[in-house]
């Protein structure tokens, strides 16, 4: 069985159209086809009460235990505020290299910053932080260039400078670096 | 190609190095854990990290004392502390004996960025600074004093062994010996290399506006004085002075020297508060400062003061041997500023120029060569390109004969063996240059 998609796991109530046109970028980004499926993961053990956040370490190993052999790569769709020991927050979190990765739609919202609800740009940004986080799990770094969508952001404003793709040298290195996925793809399982 | 920036993150709690592993990872640093202060230490030992993000609170030792030992290591990390906000005070201690920053967790995603973006644009800049400070000590190296002529190694040997001593230095030499070279490499090898050389060109100046290029002057001090002015030995404090042509200073400049050497203070002109300066002092003249003393115009107990030690450069005909290789350091440095290929040298041209007196020594040679480079074809700095100049006394010419011999072939030489331009250069007819030609058996050389 050979691996050949990514499969977007929502994880809480994501409207079909942002599902497709999520699979649409990251379908253009990194050339894989993309499925997605929902799942009911049961949130609570994962809640911090002191922070009143979730663990996004958590997360991601639940999310890891709910995808598919047959995937490239699989990344968790949440609307839950996220944390990790060490930082106040994240937007999405993944292992440089891992099988799985998430992303929440929590902190991206205008409201929580006191400012008018702005549907498009929630999706923008939630699509800039998926694809950013899949990045890392096929093994890209954070990027120096200002509008190449591996750049490191620490706030919503750093999500809206970046473009939604990659810049010229990040997408030849995931050339690269998705070769040796392909070359996995040809080994016989 | 840039060096990675190394972390060592020193934490108890594995979650806390895992999210810190991570996140340091994705921006591309080397990332290695330690989850005791004494793992740390052992890792320390066999390798160097530019920053270290340690805990504070961590069983047995401490981020304090774990910073404490690091110190007394031979090794300069950035020391970053991490601390629960019940510990701030601690945090605080940690600043107090030299760490570089501190932040509490949790941390606030772009604080973290901040820190190490600082903290690796601190490391840039040592970097930076360090490989600067190099850079500028091999300039004013002695690389710039050419030659490997006994009398040039004698000099080499004396800045060695006076370099990284605060003595005062007299260096003597005819003009065009390169005494400023020996005073800037005296400089360069010396503990004072980090502070500035100050030159003051004593002959060029007259006794009051040397007296204010020395100490300074105030505001209002003399017509023309509108602001404070600093003087030389203010601004070699930590350095040297090098005072060029020490013997034309007056018998007054040469009093306010000598206080100004005994008790490294002194006043500016107009003003009435004592400025103390630490400076080494190097001094350079041609005229032969003993003699000077003799006669009384040159203060013995200022000259004892300045003639610690003394430097005597040869002059370049005491070292013919050099010549060729100084030729060839002028003709690279004057094609490489004029933006030229490199030329060569004809043999014949370079012999002569071991034959020249050359009064004005080194200054002149380069000259020379400068002349040579622009007035020349371009490719090959022949006979012609150089100066007649002065010839040395030649012992081996012996009769008039001789001399004859020798200026003949050296006109013909200059043009091009062309007998008709050569004969009206020596004011002779065309027969004559002929006969003379064939009597003394000269020959165009190939």
């Amino acid at each position: 069985m050979s691996k050949q998609r990514i499969l977007l796991i929502s994880c809480g109530h994501f409207e079909k159209d942002l599902l497709e046109s999520l699979a649409h970028d990251i379908c253009r980004e990194f050339g894989y086809p993309v499925s997605y499926k929902e799942c009911c993961l049961e949130m609570s053990g994962y809640y911090h009460p002191g922070r009143r956040q979730y663990n996004a370490n958590d997360i991601l190993q639940a999310t890891a235990a709910v995808s598919e052999p047959d995937v490239v790569k699989a990344i968790g769709l949440h609307r839950v505020d996220l944390f990790i020991p060490i930082l106040t927050y994240i937007f999405g979190q993944a292992f440089l290299g891992g099988d799985t990765a998430i992303a929440s739609l929590f902190r991206l919202r205008n409201e929580l910053y006191g400012l008018e609800p702005d549907q498009h740009l929630l999706t923008d940004r939630f699509r800039k932080v998926v694809l950013h986080e899949l990045g890392h799990s096929f093994g890209l770094i954070h990027c120096m260039n200002p509008v190449c969508i591996m750049r490191s952001s620490t706030y919503v404003e750093d999500l809206d400078q970046k473009k939604s793709h990659f810049c010229s040298t990040c997408a030849e290195k995931l050339l690269q670096l998705r070769g040796q996925y392909d070359n996995d793809c040809m080994k016989p399982i | 190609m840039k060096k990675k920036i190394s972390i060592l993150i020193v934490d108890d709690e594995e979650s806390v190095r895992d999210s810190l592993y991570n996140w340091f990872i994705d921006d591309g640093y080397h990332v290695e854990c330690a989850e005791s202060a004494k793992k740390a230490l052992t890792m320390l030992e066999s390798s160097d990290y530019d920053i270290i993000l340690a805990d504070i609170k961590m069983p047995g030792m401490d981020g304090l004392e774990l910073h404490r030992r690091i110190k007394t290591l031979s090794k300069d990390p950035i020391f970053i502390v991490m601390t629960a906000f019940a510990s701030v005070d601690t945090a605080v201690q940690a600043l107090k004996d030299g760490a570089y920053d501190y932040v509490t967790k949790p941390f606030d995603p772009d604080d973290l960025s901040h820190l190490i973006r600082n903290a690796t644009a601190q490391i840039s800049l040592k970097s930076e600074n360090e490989s600067l400070k190099s850079s500028l000590s091999t300039l004013v190296d002695v690389e710039d004093l050419i030659g490997e002529s006994e009398g040039l190694k004698k000099v080499l040997s004396e800045i060695e062994s006076v370099a990284q001593s605060n003595a005062s230095v007299i260096i003597t030499g005819e003009s065009g010996t390169g005494k400023e070279l020996v005073a800037r490499a005296i400089h360069a090898n010396s503990p004072r290399k980090y502070f500035p050389l100050v030159s003051v060109h004593c002959g060029a100046l007259s006794e009051s506006l040397l007296e204010s290029e020395l100490f300074g002057h105030e505001k209002g001090a003399f017509t023309g004085a509108t602001f404070n002015r600093k003087g030389r030995f203010e601004m070699a404090d930590g350095g040297t002075i090098f005072l060029d042509e020490i013997a034309t200073i007056s018998a007054k400049m040469q009093i306010e020297l000598l206080r100004v050497l005994e008790s490294k203070t002194f006043v500016r002109v107009g003003g009435n508060k004592e400025i103390a300066s630490d400076f080494r002092v190097i001094c350079a003249t041609n005229r032969d400062l003993k003699s000077m003393v003799k006669n009384g115009t040159f203060r013995e107990d200022l000259y004892y003061r300045l003639n610690v030690v003394n430097i005597l450069i040869p002059p370049l005909r005491e070292r013919v041997e050099d010549i060729p290789k100084l030729a060839n350091f002028f003709i690279k440095k004057y094609c490489a500023s004029m933006s030229r290929d490199l030329v060569t040298i004809e043999p014949a041209a370079l012999k002569h120029l071991t034959e020249l007196e050359f009064p004005g020594n080194v200054r002149e040679l380069e000259n020379m060569i400068e002349r040579a480079i622009v007035v020349g074809n371009g490719k090959e700095i022949k006979l012609k390109d150089l100066p007649l100049g002065k010839e040395k006394m030649n012992s081996a010419i012996e009769s008039l004969d001789d001399l004859e011999k020798k200026h003949i072939a050296n006109i013909l030489s200059k043009y091009g063996w062309n007998i008709s331009r050569s004969a009206k250069a020596l004011n002779v007819d065309r027969v004559t240059l002929y006969n003379k030609i064939k009597k003394y058996n000269l020959k165009l050389e190939e």
